[in-house]
C-alpha cells in the first residue's frame, strides 16, 4: 500500500518526542492510516530513540492496533456479558455470513472490517453493534442485514 | 471570568445559580452514550429548533440541556421538563412539537410518552415516582441527569469546586485524610480496600514527587458506571482528585481512559481545560499555594490495565504487563515514585464527603460497607440500566424493585457481580446483603459493580465458559498459572459444552483452579478460575446434565441441541427471512420445514418466531 507519510513527524510530535508518549503516538498513527504501517512504526522508533522491537511489542499488544489495513466500515460486535447474555453470538454469526468474513478480518474488496470487542460500555441496550463508533442498539437477528446498508 | 479566591468561586456559584433560576421551564434531553444511539441528538435538534424564542405563553424556557445518563438507557431517549419533573420516554424528534405546545406552554402531561409500569401497567408522571428511581440513593451519580455534562458553569451552579475550597483552606491535607478514612470509603473499583488508608500511605512515604491516578479503565464486560459518570459528570472526578492531590502531597495527576470510551474523553479534556482556563486547575489554585495539573492518557484496549501495576506500565507507554506486588503502588508506582490510584467512582464521593462530612457517610450503608454503590444492572431483567443504591440492600430489591423482575416472568436463574473475576449467585442468594464482605463471603465480588441477571434460558457452562474464553485472550501471558492453567481450564469446560467430558474432568479442572489462584502475578490470573469455581459451587448439576446426559438444560450449547418447528407455526415467513444459512423453506401459511444438515443452531429463527413454533430439543 502506498501511503503519504509527509505527515507522520507532526503526528509524533503532538505528544512530544518522549517514550512516554509512545501510545499515544501509536494512536494517532492508527487514526491517520486506519492500521499501523511498518515505515511508521520504524520512523516512531526512530524518533523516540527506543528499539523498533519496543514499539512492535506495544502495536501487538494492545488490542486496538492493527497491523493490517482495515475497512472503510468497521462493525464491531460488542461480546460483553450483557450483550452475551441476550444473544451476540448470533449476531456475530448473521454478520459474518452476511460479510463472508470471519471476525476480526477484513472483506477483500477492503468495504468492511468485522470485529468483536469485550464490552463498549452500552449495556442496557444489549446486544449492541458499533458501525464507525455509531451505537446501535437492541440488535435483533431482523435488523442485521439493514444495520449494513445504514450510512 | 477566572477564580483566583475562594470568594470568586462562591460569587460565581451565586451567579450561577442565579442564571439557572431565572428560567421557569427547562427542558433537559439526556446524552448518555444510551439515549444518543437512539437518537437523543435528533431530539436535542429539533428542541432548539423549535425553541429559538425563549419565551412561550408566559414561561421563560431554557432551551435544552443535554445532560449525562440518567441511567434508565433502555427506555430513552429520554426527555424531563422541570421544575414539573415530567418524565418522558422514547421520545421521538415528531413529538416535539407537542411538548413544547402542550407540556410547557399549557402545563399539561402527554399520556401516551409517559413511563408505563410493566407490572402495573399504570402510567407514572414524574420521575421520583417511577420505581426503578424511588429505590435509589444517589451520591457518586448525583448529578447525572441534572446538569449539562460539559458546562463548568451548570456544575458550580450546584455547588461544584466548594468542597476544593473547603479542604484547600480550612483543612489540613491530615484532617482530609482522617475525614475520608472515618467516612469508611472504601475503593469502588472492587478491591474495596480503605480509601482513607491508601492515601496515608502515599502521604507518609518521603519522596519530592508523587502522582494520583483515576483508574476509568473499566474493562469488566456488563459494567459501564464508570463511563457514565466521565461523560456525564467529569468535573466531579476531577474535584475528588484535586482534594486527594492536597492531601498526600502531589502536582501531577491522571486520567486513565480506555480506549472504547471516546467521549468520556472529549467531555473529560473539556472538564480540564475550562479549569485550567478558570485557574482551578494550575499554579496557585484559589490562591492558597496548591499547585496540581491533570493529563488524560489513552487506553489502547487491554483489560489486563485495570490492574494498577500494568496501568501505571501503559501510562509510561510501556506494555501493560503487571509486576510482582511485594512493594505496593501506593510507595513505589508510576515512574517508581508513590502513587494513588483509586477508580472513578471514588473519586466522585470524595467531593460530598468533604462537603457533608464523614458522619453523614457513615450514617449511610452498614458498618463494614458504608455508602452507596453505583451499578449496571442488565440482562434479562425488565428495567435495565444505571443504579445507586444504599449498601446493605438486597438482591431481591435490586432485581425486583428497581429492576422490575425477570423479562417475560421468566423463572429468575442467576445473578452474576464482579465481572469476569466474580461470580454467580443462584436464587437462594436472593436475599443476600450487597456489601462488600458478604458477596465475597457468598463466592462473588462486588467488583466494579456490574449485575448481570440472567433467566432460565440461560446455560451457566455456557456464561462460565465465556469469561474464560475472554480471560484466556486477555492474560497478558506473563505468568504461566495464568497463561496456561486458564487455557486448559477453558479447554475443560468447552469440553462439557460439547458433551465431551468426564466426571474426572471436573475433578481436574477444580483441582487446576487451585493452582491458578495460588500462582498467579496479579489479581486478573488470582481472580481468573473464579467464574468456574463459583459456577460449580452452586450449579454443579447443571455441569452433571451436560456431562452424563449429553443435554443442555437451557438449550444454549449448540452440539447438544437442535431446533425443529412444531404445529403452531402459521407460515408467516418470518423465520426463512432470518435464517442466513437457508435452512428453512416452505411457503406462506403453511408449515415451514427445517433442513437439519443445513441447520447451524445459531437460533436466529427461535429468537424471531412470536408464535413459540419453534423448539429447542
Amino acid at each position: 500500500m502506498n501511503h503519504d507519510f509527509s505527515r507522520l513527524p507532526e503526528l509524533i510530535e503532538r505528544h512530544g518526542r518522549s517514550p512516554e508518549s509512545l501510545i499515544m503516538i501509536l494512536q494517532e498513527i492508527q487514526r491517520e492510516y486506519r492500521y499501523l504501517p511498518c515505515e511508521a512504526l520504524m520512523q516512531t522508533a526512530e524518533a523516540l530513540g527506543v528499539p523498533l522491537s519496543r514499539v512492535f511489542s506495544a502495536a501487538t499488544f494492545y488490542n486496538v492496533f492493527s497491523l493490517n489495513p482495515k475497512g472503510e466500515k468497521v462493525i464491531r460486535v460488542c461480546v460483553g456479558t450483557a450483550c452475551h447474555i441476550r444473544g451476540a453470538k448470533l449476531i456475530q454469526d448473521q454478520l459474518e455470513n452476511f460479510l463472508n468474513i470471519k471476525a476480526g478480518n477484513t472483506s477483500e474488496d477492503m468495504k468492511y472490517t468485522l470485529e468483536v470487542v469485550a464490552c463498549v460500555g452500552a449495556c442496557a441496550m444489549a446486544p449492541v453493534v458499533t458501525v464507525n463508533e455509531k451505537y446501535h442498539g437492541s440488535v435483533n437477528p431482523g435488523r442485521v442485514k439493514k444495520l449494513l446498508k445504514d450510512k | 471570568m477566572s477564580i483566583g479566591t475562594p470568594q470568586q468561586l462562591e460569587q460565581l456559584h451565586h451567579e450561577c445559580s442565579a442564571a439557572r433560576d431565572r428560567f421557569q421551564k427547562r427542558v433537559i434531553v439526556c446524552c448518555g452514550t444510551g439515549c444518543l444511539a437512539n437518537g437523543a441528538a435528533a431530539i436535542v435538534g429539533a428542541f432548539q429548533k423549535a425553541l429559538r424564542e425563549r419565551e412561550i405563553n408566559g414561561f421563560t424556557v431554557e432551551a435544552v440541556k443535554e445532560t449525562g445518563c440518567h441511567g434508565f438507557c433502555e427506555q430513552g431517549p429520554l426527555v424531563v421538563i422541570e421544575p414539573q419533573g415530567t418524565f418522558y420516554t422514547r421520545v421521538k424528534p415528531k413529538d416535539v412539537a407537542g411538548i413544547i405546545d402542550k407540556s410547557i406552554a399549557e402545563n399539561q402531561v402527554i399520556e401516551t410518552l409517559l413511563y408505563k409500569n410493566p407490572v402495573t401497567q399504570t402510567r407514572i408522571e414524574r420521575y421520583p415516582d417511577v420505581p426503578f428511581f424511588s429505590h435509589q440513593q444517589r451520591i457518586a451519580l448525583r448529578n447525572l441527569g441534572k446538569i449539562a455534562a460539559n458546562d463548568i458553569r451548570e456544575y458550580v451552579a450546584v455547588g461544584g469546586y466548594q468542597a476544593l475550597a473547603k479542604a484547600l483552606t480550612t483543612m489540613t491535607p491530615d484532617q482530609i485524610i482522617k475525614d475520608i478514612t472515618t467516612s469508611g470509603l472504601r475503593g469502588r473499583g472492587g478491591a474495596g480496600f480503605s480509601t482513607g488508608k491508601k492515601w496515608r500511605t502515599c502521604a507518609s512515604v518521603k519522596d519530592e514527587r508523587r502522582y494520583v491516578i483515576c483508574n476509568g479503565d473499566e474493562g469488566d464486560p456488563g459494567a459501564f458506571m464508570d463511563r457514565s459518570i466521565m461523560e456525564g459528570d467529569p468535573h466531579s472526578v476531577l474535584e475528588g482528585m484535586m482534594i486527594c492531590a492536597y492531601a498526600v502531597g502531589s502536582q501531577q495527576g491522571y486520567i486513565y481512559v480506555r480506549e472504547e470510551y471516546p467521549l468520556a474523553v472529549i467531555h473529560l479534556q473539556k472538564a480540564i481545560d475550562d479549569c485550567e482556563r478558570e485557574g482551578l486547575l494550575g499554579d496557585n489554585i484559589l490562591g492558597t499555594g496548591f499547585s496540581f495539573r491533570i493529563r488524560i492518557a489513552r487506553g489502547a484496549g487491554a483489560f489486563v490495565c485495570g490492574e494498577s501495576s500494568a496501568l501505571m506500565k501503559s501510562v509510561a507507554g510501556e506494555v501493560g504487563e503487571p509486576r510482582a506486588k511485594y512493594i505496593r503502588s501506593v510507595i513505589k508506582g508510576l515512574f517508581d515514585k508513590p502513587t494513588v490510584l483509586n477508580n472513578v467512582e471514588t473519586f466522585a464521593n470524595v467531593p460530598i464527603i468533604i462537603s457533608n462530612g464523614a458522619d453523614w457517610y457513615k450514617s449511610i450503608g452498614v458498618p463494614n460497607s458504608t455508602g452507596t454503590k453505583a451499578f449496571s444492572l442488565v440482562g434479562k431483567v425488565k428495567n435495565t440500566g444505571l443504579i445507586e443504591v444504599p449498601m446493605g440492600i438486597t438482591l431481591r430489591e435490586i432485581i425486583y424493585d428497581i429492576g422490575g423482575g425477570i423479562i417475560n416472568d421468566r423463572p429468575f436463574k442467576a445473578v452474576q457481580t464482579g465481572g469476569p473475576s466474580g461470580g454467580c449467585l443462584p436464587e437462594s442468594k436472593l436475599d443476600l446483603q450487597v456489601d462488600f464482605d458478604s458477596l465475597t463471603a457468598a463466592g462473588s465480588m462486588m467488583g466494579s459493580g456490574g449485575m448481570i441477571v440472567m433467566d432460565d434460558r440461560t446455560c451457566i457452562v455456557d456464561v462460565a465458559k465465556y469469561f474464560l474464553e475472554f480471560l484466556v485472550s486477555e492474560s497478558c501471558g506473563k505468568c504461566v498459572p495464568c497463561r496456561e492453567g486458564l487455557y486448559q481450564l477453558h479447554r475443560i469446560v468447552t469440553r462439557v459444552t460439547e458433551g465431551n467430558a468426564t466426571e474426572e474432568d471436573l475433578a481436574r479442572a477444580e483441582k487446576l483452579s487451585e493452582a491458578i489462584v495460588t500462582g498467579s502475578l496479579c489479581g486478573l490470573g488470582q481472580s481468573g478460575a473464579n467464574p468456574f469455581l463459583s459456577t460449580i459451587r452452586y450449579f454443579r448439576d447443571e455441569y452433571l446434565v451436560h456431562i452424563r446426559e449429553k443435554r443442555c438444560p437451557a438449550g444454549v450449547c449448540k452440539p447438544l441441541i437442535r431446533y425443529e418447528i412444531n404445529d403452531k407455526c402459521t407460515g408467516c415467513m418470518a423465520c426463512i427471512t432470518a435464517c442466513a444459512y437457508t435452512a428453512i423453506t416452505g411457503k406462506k401459511k403453511q408449515i415451514h420445514v427445517l433442513d437439519q444438515d443445513k441447520c447451524t443452531k445459531c437460533g436466529a429463527c427461535f429468537a424471531v418466531c412470536t408464535y413459540q413454533a419453534i423448539d429447542v430439543i
